[in-house]
């Protein structure tokens, strides 16, 4: 099964879209409760930085009876060293995003303390691609 | 039907008295009840006291658990089981002032040697989630509540009762002591909040908004809440469906009431009730309940596999429908439809508008759309006037 959202840059209001209807498929699909709620955290963490930072992007979600594949992918400014972006409380966001609340340097650490696999590809001035996958069991 | 019972048992909500002119006596209002037919009268919030101290010990005891969440609303309860079951751990495991209420005027009776079967208690309700909770208990086998009446109904007898007895009526005082404010306001939006202890808490009415709320807190994104107090009417109780008056003038008299009782509270004029003190250790244990069960009506399927079928049959069926939720098929939307129809409750044939799809084909009758028809709203809706 195959979803797509597109986030707009700047567009706080409407962050979540993606994680809420993904939540409530795999609520229909009787996926266990801790593990949608791990999907949810690290796919909102996603959403939310493609819009905080980047200047909007795709989400892509793949279902299949044992996974969920799902990527967010951005135009943005890139990410120069992912390693140092990875380490918590490092963070390049913009003092009015801070101060909705945003930008506390543990979007990308969160993601990986809830996923399976993460893998972080990016080139500066271009955007960043996230690829998280969850397993079922 | 409380006339098969000797000593027939009113448990009325402060919501009842919200329907009254608030400068209208509440002994005047119980005596009236009691001529219609009821021989004890027991208020339900004289146990708001007794719910809100075991909620209070129990939030001591599971300081780990957050949020915690108000089970008052029985509404609020069914739902989270079925739609938020990762939730059902954060309520509040303690029964409603309602159940209280009723084991106390149960232990009172039988105190006095009352046999059980000769005591039938009766629920004066503004609320039909009150009804299923009674009829169909989440954590017990049976209530102990014997029936229940609808307020509306009940309203109007009490109503013509007082205007018979007239103004001139000399009616038996209350002995039972009266409401505290805490208690009368304890069924309105933020009567939990307003006296719970924890630091950042929420009160929330209306279903809908109620719904938004717990999606975000699913997400994560609400963050050191520690109480809830979750209310699926729009101003609580004062807003139910058998809520006789305008919600807003029903809460406005309630509040009316407890400013009075909160200045003889002030004045050293309330006495406390010393017959519930008496059992109050006995109501704590009582109040006492199993954490309600998750029962999610959202999954299609046990197995994966065949879920995420049905999962792209729905969404296939759901683009040949007109999306403008309707309701004429009996769902509340198309998209609830087309999940009815593929797990095989229903016909995709309901559909008014698919319907005249299949007509333009010569692939359905028109007996056959009115026999859909009356199915679903019954016979005789569509007549020649």
């Amino acid at each position: 099964m195959h979803l797509e959202y597109t986030v707009v840059e700047g567009d706080f209001v409407n962050a979540g879209i993606a994680s809420s209807s993904v939540k409530k498929t795999l609520k229909q699909l009787n996926v266990n409760p801790t593990v949608i709620k791990r999907v949810v955290v690290a796919l909102y963490e996603a959403e939310v930085n493609a819009i905080a930072h980047a200047y909007g992007g795709k989400v892509l979600i793949d279902i299949d009876p044992q996974k969920i594949c799902m990527t967010v992918a951005d135009k943005g400014p890139g990410i120069p060293d992912i390693a140092l972006a990875m380490q918590e409380g490092y963070s390049t966001a913009r003092p009015e995003v801070r101060d909705m609340g945003f930008g506390a340097g543990m979007g990308l650490p969160n993601m990986q303390k809830n996923v399976d696999h993460l893998n972080v590809t990016s080139e500066v001035n271009k955007g960043t691609t996230v690829e998280m996958e969850v397993y079922f069991q | 039907m409380i006339f098969k019972y000797k000593h027939s048992v009113a448990l009325v909500p402060a919501v009842f008295l919200g329907q009254f002119p608030s400068d209208m006596r509440v002994s005047r209002i119980y005596a009236a009840l009691k001529d219609l037919g009821f021989k004890h009268v027991f208020e339900v919030e004289s146990a708001a006291g007794i719910y809100a101290e075991a909620k209070h010990k129990y939030a001591q005891e599971h300081a780990d658990k957050k949020p915690l969440i108000s089970s008052f609303c029985p509404a609020i309860l069914r739902m989270i089981q079925i739609k938020y079951p990762s939730l059902v751990d954060n309520m509040i495991p303690i029964k409603a002032p309602l159940d209280i209420s009723a084991i106390y005027a149960l232990k009172v009776l039988q105190e006095l040697n009352v046999p059980r079967e000769e005591i039938g208690l009766f629920y004066i309700t503004p609320c039909a989630a009150k009804i299923v909770s009674v009829k169909a208990t989440v954590e017990e086998e049976k209530s102990i509540i014997d029936g229940v009446i609808n307020m509306d109904s009940l309203y109007n007898r009490v109503y013509k009762k007082i205007k018979e007895q007239g103004k001139n009526y000399i009616f038996p005082s209350l002995k039972t002591p009266q409401l505290s404010a805490d208690a009368i306001l304890s069924t309105l939006t933020n009567g939990e909040r307003r006296i719970c202890m924890a630091k950042h808490s929420y009160a929330i009415d209306g279903i809908q908004n109620v719904m938004e709320f717990l999606e975000k807190l699913e997400n994560d994104e609400v963050e050191d809440v520690e109480f809830l107090e979750l209310r699926a009417c729009d101003q609580s109780c004062a807003g139910a469906l058998f809520s006789c008056d305008n919600r807003f003038l029903c809460g406005d008299r309630m509040y009316t009431r407890a400013r009075r009782a909160a200045e003889r509270e002030r004045n050293g004029e309330m006495s406390r009730d010393r017959e519930l003190d008496k059992y109050k250790d006995y109501l704590l244990e009582k109040a006492q309940t199993k954490i309600a069960a998750a029962r999610s009506m959202m999954v299609l399927d046990n197995d994966i596999s065949k879920a995420l079928e049905k999962m792209e049959q729905i969404d296939k069926t759901q683009n040949i429908l007109p999306h403008i939720d309707c309701g004429l098929c009996g769902a509340p939307t198309c998209e609830a439809f087309a999940s009815d129809v593929v797990c095989g409750d229903v016909s995709i044939k309901d559909c008014i508008f698919y319907q005249r799809h299949l007509k333009r084909l010569g692939q359905i009758s028109e007996e056959e759309c009115l026999s859909r028809s009356n199915e679903i709203w019954g016979k005789d809706r569509i007549n020649e006037k």
